[in-house]
């Protein structure tokens, strides 16, 4: 985690500004609270080295709005935690960044995204070399009823990848080491990948996911479904990865955003609260929601 | 008062044990504490009234019925004169059914004096039978009304008796369709092996040529019999496997747009439409082959220079490709649904494009699934009789030429069967032959397709 820290460093000092924001408690308890006590979002959404950048964004299911003009930088290198209780609208901002909300008919999306420079919600914009560059992890694993092989190999195969068998397998190597199952698997890469544990499914699934050589990469509660043990693996190597990749995690675990993220994000009823460096989330929350929240008052 | 009366007042006076029984419950509430001191709701009590009364009755009078009819009628036939009695069977029915059509329409003429007597006798047997039923019945019913009642209190576990006799009655429900399979079973194996008694196995299972007329005298002229299956099991796998070239793809296809391309508006839409070719009577798929499919396939041949018989297998095979269809589109729906959202996400997340994730991911995980579903559409497709009667014709080629009539394992049975037949000649005898040839083909069909399916579904549980 310590190579992450320059960016956060210099993050510091674009957000000295909102910072400063004064507070206004919340008029109603947080439980019941309506959007209007929410307010302008606290601390530092913005990155000087951003790779994602989301200004205004708002969400719609159908008539029904889920997200309320969320603006945030991903940095590069950087891991950014969402959390906040179920409903609050984070993973569906989190299905935004790779527009896998497309395939929802009745949701709609306003605002800006973009990946560099590229941007996301262009109506011409194809949604195949997107989803190449922001990669998904989704919360349950889930392997295609394929073998091991053929699951890492898919992604490459679809995009054109490699021009020889032998990039192929390199690539398929690459990418288990990457996401550590290697030495669990290399012997019977031509298994069917449902046979694997669940801790395993989901490295595989990892493996899958940077086996296109994405550069950001989303997880949607990738270890909810899983045991302590194979959530600290994921942990392990969702650090080793934000050394190459760009990390967007949504969590329901506050110690685990506490533990792998540098920055932390806290979503309420669709609105984005807070944001600061994780540290400073969990041990002085500006916000009275975020305070609420991480104290296990509500959530 | 016959018995379908006597049934309609004992079913209705049973309906009212129920609210009899409910009643008593409700007293015995009352008395020992309120409902809660019951061991069971109130409406159990009533069924179990129900069942206690209703039970017994409806087997007494379903004995009753099955043996009223023999014993009076060996009654009758002990009285009568010795001469008739020294006749044979068939004749002395004969004479049995004269007696009771005297008793029923009155004596004609013509009518022997002892078979007016007789008659008369049958007569006031029968009423007597009657009556002693509905006494039974009653004194039964009574009886057992008055023991339950007694015996019903608070305590009574009516909730579980209730439960085990509906148990009973769902078990008997189900055996019927397993007895009702052995009953067919057995009845086609029987004839069966009567037919092969006259005709040995492999000349049907391996011989080239049908023809099953039987010269009924030594010295007619036409058919001395010849029983191999082989061209009826070629034309029925000829006419199916057309079927199917048209089914396969045009309902998976269907099933494919309707699960992940159409909006829900069209999906909600067109699936009814599509199942309403399901429900499209086959003898009216049968005509549309022989009088517009045919026909058309025979012109449309002319104009290229082929040579189509006026009723060919292409023509039976397309339209019943056409009516298999909705069977194998909504068994492939069903499937295809049944793939969990989260492989498709886990495609669409690598920039999979639909097509791809359809192909690459979703129909191999719904493949065990949609297999089984072909194969239940291949066995349909094989007893499928109505369309090729009309539309195939009745020669029994042995061609793999979809533009020559061919004809059909069930076509044969229908025309062996139909009409007059004597039931000691090969001939007719084959139909069951065949029948039961066709039946196992399907049941092994149907047996794979479970298997199948059953493997599928393991799948995601």
């Amino acid at each position: 985690m310590q190579v992450v820290n320059t960016p956060i460093q210099e993050n510091e000092k674009l957000n000295a500004k909102s910072d400063k924001v004064a507070r206004e408690k919340p008029k109603t308890d947080p439980i019941n609270g309506s959007h209007a006590n929410v307010g302008e979002t606290v601390g530092k959404p913005f990155a000087k080295h951003p790779k994602m950048t989301m200004r205004n964004v708002d969400v719609f299911y159908g008539d029904k709005q889920a997200i309320y003009d969320v603006s945030l930088d991903i940095g590069k290198h950087e891991v950014v935690a969402m959390i906040g209780p179920s409903g609050c609208g984070k993973s569906t901002f989190l299905r935004c960044l790779n527009r896998m909300n497309d395939t929802i008919d009745i949701c709609k999306v306003k605002g800006e995204i973009k990946l560099e420079e590229l941007d996301v919600y262009h109506p011409k914009q194809d949604v195949v070399p997107l989803r190449a560059r922001v990669g998904m992890v989704f919360q349950k694993p889930n392997p295609f009823p394929k073998s091991i092989y053929d699951n890492v190999a898919y992604g490459p195969r679809i995009h054109g990848l490699f021009e020889r068998k032998t990039d192929l397998d390199e690539i398929v190597e690459n990418s288990l080491r990457r996401a550590s199952l290697w030495e669990e698997v290399k012997d019977r890469l031509h298994s069917p990948g449902t046979g694997l544990s669940g801790g395993q499914q989901q490295r595989l699934c990892i493996a899958r996911t940077i086996a296109v050589s994405p550069e950001v990469i989303l997880m949607d509660e990738p270890c909810s479904a899983l045991d302590p043990i194979a959530t600290a693996k994921i942990e392990e190597l969702i650090a080793e990865l934000s050394k190459k990749f760009t990390i967007a995690i949504v969590t329901h675990s506050m110690q685990q955003a506490a533990r792998v993220s540098h920055r932390t994000a806290y979503f309420h009823m669709g609105k984005l609260v807070e944001v600061n460096d994780t540290k400073r989330v969990f041990t002085n929350p500006q916000h009275k929601l975020t305070e609420a929240y991480i104290t296990g008052r509500f959530g | 008062m016959d018995f379908s009366q006597i049934f309609m007042v004992m079913a209705a006076t049973i309906a009212m044990t129920f609210f009899l029984g409910r009643y008593r419950a409700l007293k015995l509430g009352q008395a020992t504490g309120g409902r809660k001191s019951l061991n069971s709701l109130p409406t159990y009590y009533g069924s179990l009234m129900a069942m206690w009364c209703g039970i017994p009755c409806f087997i007494l009078l379903a004995l009753w019925m099955m043996f009223d009819d023999v014993i009076i009628s060996q009654a009758i036939m002990q009285e009568l004169p010795q001469a008739v009695l020294e006749l044979p069977t068939n004749e002395r029915g004969l004479i049995f059914n004269m007696i009771s059509n005297t008793a029923e329409n009155g004596a004609r003429a013509g009518a022997e004096p002892y078979m007016v007597a007789a008659a008369e006798r049958l007569q006031s047997l029968r009423e007597t039978s009657q009556l002693t039923l509905i006494a039974c019945l009653a004194s039964l019913f009574l009886v057992i009304m008055l023991v339950v009642w007694a015996k019903m209190s608070a305590k009574t576990r009516a909730r579980s008796q209730v439960e085990k006799g509906f148990k009973w009655l769902l078990l008997i429900c189900a055996s019927i369709a397993i007895f009702t399979t052995a009953g067919i079973v057995f009845s086609v194996l029987f004839e069966s092996i009567r037919f092969f008694q006259s005709v040995p196995l492999t000349e049907f299972l391996f011989g080239l040529e049908w023809s099953p007329q039987m010269a009924i005298r030594s010295d007619q002229v036409g058919g001395s019999g010849a029983f191999g299956a082989v061209p009826l099991f070629a034309g029925t796998l000829l006419i199916s496997a057309i079927a199917m070239v048209i089914a396969v793809p045009a309902g998976l296809m269907a099933a494919i747009y309707l699960s992940e391309y159409a909006r829900p508006a069209v999906r909600s839409a067109v699936k009814p439409l599509l199942e309403v070719l399901a429900g499209i009577p086959t003898v009216v798929y049968g005509f549309f082959a022989a009088l517009t499919v045919a026909p058309f396939i025979r012109d449309t041949g002319g104009l290229i220079g082929l040579s189509v018989s006026s009723e060919s297998a292409l023509a039976a095979g397309l339209v019943m490709g056409i009516m298999i269809i909705p069977f194998v589109s909504s068994l492939s729906d069903d499937v295809i649904n049944a793939v969990p959202q989260s492989l498709r996400d886990g495609a669409y997340g690598l920039g999979a494009t639909r097509s791809e994730t359809i192909k690459q991911v979703v129909i191999p995980a719904a493949l065990p699934g949609i297999v089984g579903g072909i194969l239940l559409a291949v066995s349909r497709a094989i007893g499928e009789t109505m369309i090729v009667v009309m539309a195939a014709g009745l020669a029994a080629n042995l061609t793999a030429n979809p533009l020559e009539s061919v004809t059909t394992v069930t076509v044969q049975i229908v025309t062996l069967l139909v009409g007059d037949q004597e039931f000691n000649s090969p001939k007719t005898l084959s139909a069951f032959a065949l029948g039961l040839m066709l039946f196992t083909i399907t049941l092994v069909l149907n047996y794979v397709a479970l298997l199948v399916v059953k493997k599928y579904r393991e799948q995601y549980e």
